[in-house]
């Protein structure tokens, strides 16, 4: 035994040790690209030549007068919370399946997580043959069962396609969202549970009324992980659409990388790309204090 | 208003039997208290009674209707009060007593007067607004009958509704469920490991212990007439002394009872008195205003080493030195026998 205090015992120095490799990570990799990207915004950069001059907010009025933007943000806003809603009914509903027991749970289970583990670029791959025009899979499947007489042209069609991206969307977050839920039902008292059955409440009212609200602040935090994953994503909608057709289906990532990379216009594409920052930060500190207020009231 | 019936009811958790073959008749509007060591089983039969939890075997017939089996909680008219009282942190005091009313589709005007008038009757209409976070055990506790009381059930199941409280607290509060219970008739199903509240509580007490009913019977039938030496140590406090006098004129093996307080010395006896005496070794005397316990050994006793306790009134004011012999007695009457080798009771 050393007799001295060794690094160990100086928590200070220990914690900012062990701190800094993050904090370099965060500062080099997350911290200066955004600082570099809200200052593009503001500029006329563009990716050809190292010409960078102030432009004020004309970035900023070009893309509001841009329709295409304006679909785009629209898109952002209907994908992100048309998954979020399917997700936390989809998820809701399975964990109360995994509650029970039944044979196969820990392969289900382990189905269940598969979604999250797939590389999100290879997933959409797959997707995209699952809504391919000829091979579509679901088309085949409803006309076998005698639901469906013309046939759907999943990612020919603005609006089908955008459903398309949001059952991707949900799929992906799904698995994660379940999980979430799953461990928030097993915090909730089991007496509390019971009491509402002796009370006599039957299965609806338990869950609208008992566990969901007990359950608000794990879902809240769990749909606002879902809100920024799907809001920022290029890699489903990219793959999937391409932003087509003829442009309808952009969401703000992927159109920030056309204009910004394809196009050569950073300025005008870290534009697009910030513009959603304010929103994502009202949004945040909204749900947060909602599952801090549901959270207090449960204590 | 209903009786309980219960036949031969069994549960086995795997190879445990918590609740291994028990018979009770619960009457019309009785306080009965399940009484038992932790584990011992009480909690399982209460949930059976509820219908939270499935019996193995056996019947079970609430107000003459079969209940075993199918009979979801809701559907038989209990009301139950959990260890920890299970509120809804999320709703109000008011809300929390209301639950059970909703459920049943119970017009907006009537849940209001109902849960005004539990509210009334346990007085805590001042916390009608509030979380349960806000309130305190005690007032959690009566929020909890009031969400039980507003049901009108045949039948009350409480589970160790006291047990999270403080001692001052407890005493109050077993007061005030006592006369609320006299007042609304309702039968109850009351569990408690503590021997002084099912003593103060129970029109009769169920002594359990394994899953197995070892006595029923008024407080004054188990704490005087206890079955077994199992019952005699349980109930009472401190316990009931066991001891082998090796007595000429009781067959072998037979184990003598008696109850602290009536082991007195000799002399405050009047002369006419059946006594049986005993030399009693006292090691330590202990105050507690009240009473004083003396604790020593009996000479006569098979194991001169174990403790017996007596325990004497205040207005005994005798000095009992310690470390000196002194000539105790028990009046003969008051002396209780038992098998040593099955603990079972023994005529005298
Ligand atoms: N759900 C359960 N699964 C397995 N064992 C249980 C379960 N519930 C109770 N037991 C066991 O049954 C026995 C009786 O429990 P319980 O009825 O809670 O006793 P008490 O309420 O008298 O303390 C205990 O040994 C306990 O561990
Ligand atoms: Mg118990």
């Amino acid at each position: 035994m050393t007799p001295r205090r060794t690094l160990a015992d100086r928590e200070e120095v220990l914690g900012g040790v062990m701190l800094a490799p993050a904090l370099a990570y965060v500062i080099l990799l997350v911290g200066v690209p955004f600082v570099l990207a809200i200052v593009l915004s503001f500029s006329d950069a563009t990716a050809g030549s190292l010409r960078f001059g102030w432009a004020g907010l004309r970035n900023y009025a070009a893309i509001l007068a841009d329709p295409i933007f304006l679909r785009a943000l629209r898109n952002t806003a209907v994908v992100t919370i048309g998954s979020q809603v399917l997700v936390v009914v989809l998820a809701t509903a399975a964990a109360q399946v995994f509650r029970t027991t039944f044979r196969g749970k820990r392969f289900a289970r382990f189905v269940l997580l598969l979604p999250w583990a797939v590389p999100v670029s290879l997933a959409a791959i797959a997707w995209t043959w699952i809504f391919d025009s000829t091979f579509s899979v679901i088309n085949w499947t409803l006309k076998a069962a005698g639901l469906l007489h013309g046939w759907l042209y999943w990612l020919g069609e603005p609006g089908l396609a955008l459903l398309a991206i949001i059952i991707v969307q949900a799929w992906r977050i799904f698995p994660f969202a379940t999980v979430i839920v799953l461990a928030g039902l097993s915090s909730i008292p089991q007496e509390i549970v019971e009491a509402a059955i002796v009370d006599g409440a039957g299965f609806w009212r338990r869950l609208f009324q008992v566990e969901l609200p007990l359950l608000l602040p794990v879902v809240t935090v769990a749909v606002l992980f879902g809100v920024v994953y799907t809001a920022t994503d290029l890699g489903v909608v990219y793959i999937l659409t391409g932003g087509g057709p003829a442009n309808t289906t952009h969401v703000l990532p992927t159109l920030a990388f056309q204009r910004g990379i394809l196009g050569a216009d950073l300025g005008q594409g870290a534009a697009i790309a910030v513009f959603l920052l304010p929103f994502l930060i009202v949004v945040a500190i909204a749900m947060l204090r909602l599952a801090r207020r549901a959270e207090v009231g449960a204590r | 208003m209903a009786g309980i019936e219960i036949r031969s009811l069994r549960k086995q958790f795997g190879d445990l039997h918590a609740v291994d073959g028990v018979d009770l008749s619960i009457r019309d509007g009785e306080f009965l208290v399940l009484l038992g060591s932790s584990g011992s089983g009480k909690t399982t039969l209460l949930r059976m009674i509820a219908g939270l939890e499935r019996p193995t075997a056996g019947e079970i017939h609430i107000g003459g209707e079969r209940v075993d089996g199918d009979v979801p909680p809701r559907a038989r008219g209990i009301a139950m009060v959990f260890q920890s009282y299970a509120l809804y942190p999320h709703r109000t005091v008011f809300k929390n007593i209301a639950f059970p009313l909703e459920a049943v589709r119970t017009p907006r005007k009537q849940i209001e007067e109902k849960v005004r008038w539990a509210a009334d009757m346990f007085s805590i209409t001042r916390y009608l607004d509030r979380y349960p976070r806000q309130l305190s055990g005690g007032e959690r506790q009566r929020v909890a009958l009031c969400r039980a009381l507003v049901r009108d059930p045949k039948v009350f199941l409480l589970d160790e509704p006291l047990a999270n409280l403080d001692a001052k607290l407890r005493n109050t509060a077993r007061d005030d469920l006592k006369r609320f219970q006299r007042r609304i008739q309702t039968t109850t199903v009351y569990v408690t490991h503590d021997q002084v509240e099912a003593m103060g509580l129970g029109d009769r007490i169920v002594v359990m212990e394994h899953g197995k009913v070892r006595q029923v019977g008024t407080p004054q039938e188990v704490y005087e007439d206890p079955v077994d030496t199992f019952v005699a140590t349980f109930v009472g406090q401190p316990p009931m002394n066991l001891l082998d006098l090796r007595d000429a004129s009781l067959p072998a093996g037979t184990l003598v009872g008696f109850r602290p307080e009536h082991l007195l010395p000799r002399s405050v006896f009047g002369p006419g008195e059946d006594l049986r005496t005993l030399r009693f070794s006292v090691r330590r005397v202990e105050y507690l205003g009240s009473d004083r316990y003396v604790y020593g050994s009996v000479l006569e006793s098979a194991a001169p080493d174990a403790t017996v306790i007596a325990k004497l009134p205040a207005n005994i004011a005798l000095a009992i030195p310690e470390g000196e012999t002194h000539e105790f007695a028990v009046p003969r009457r008051l002396l209780r026998y038992f098998d040593a080798a099955t603990g079972l009771r023994r005529p005298p």
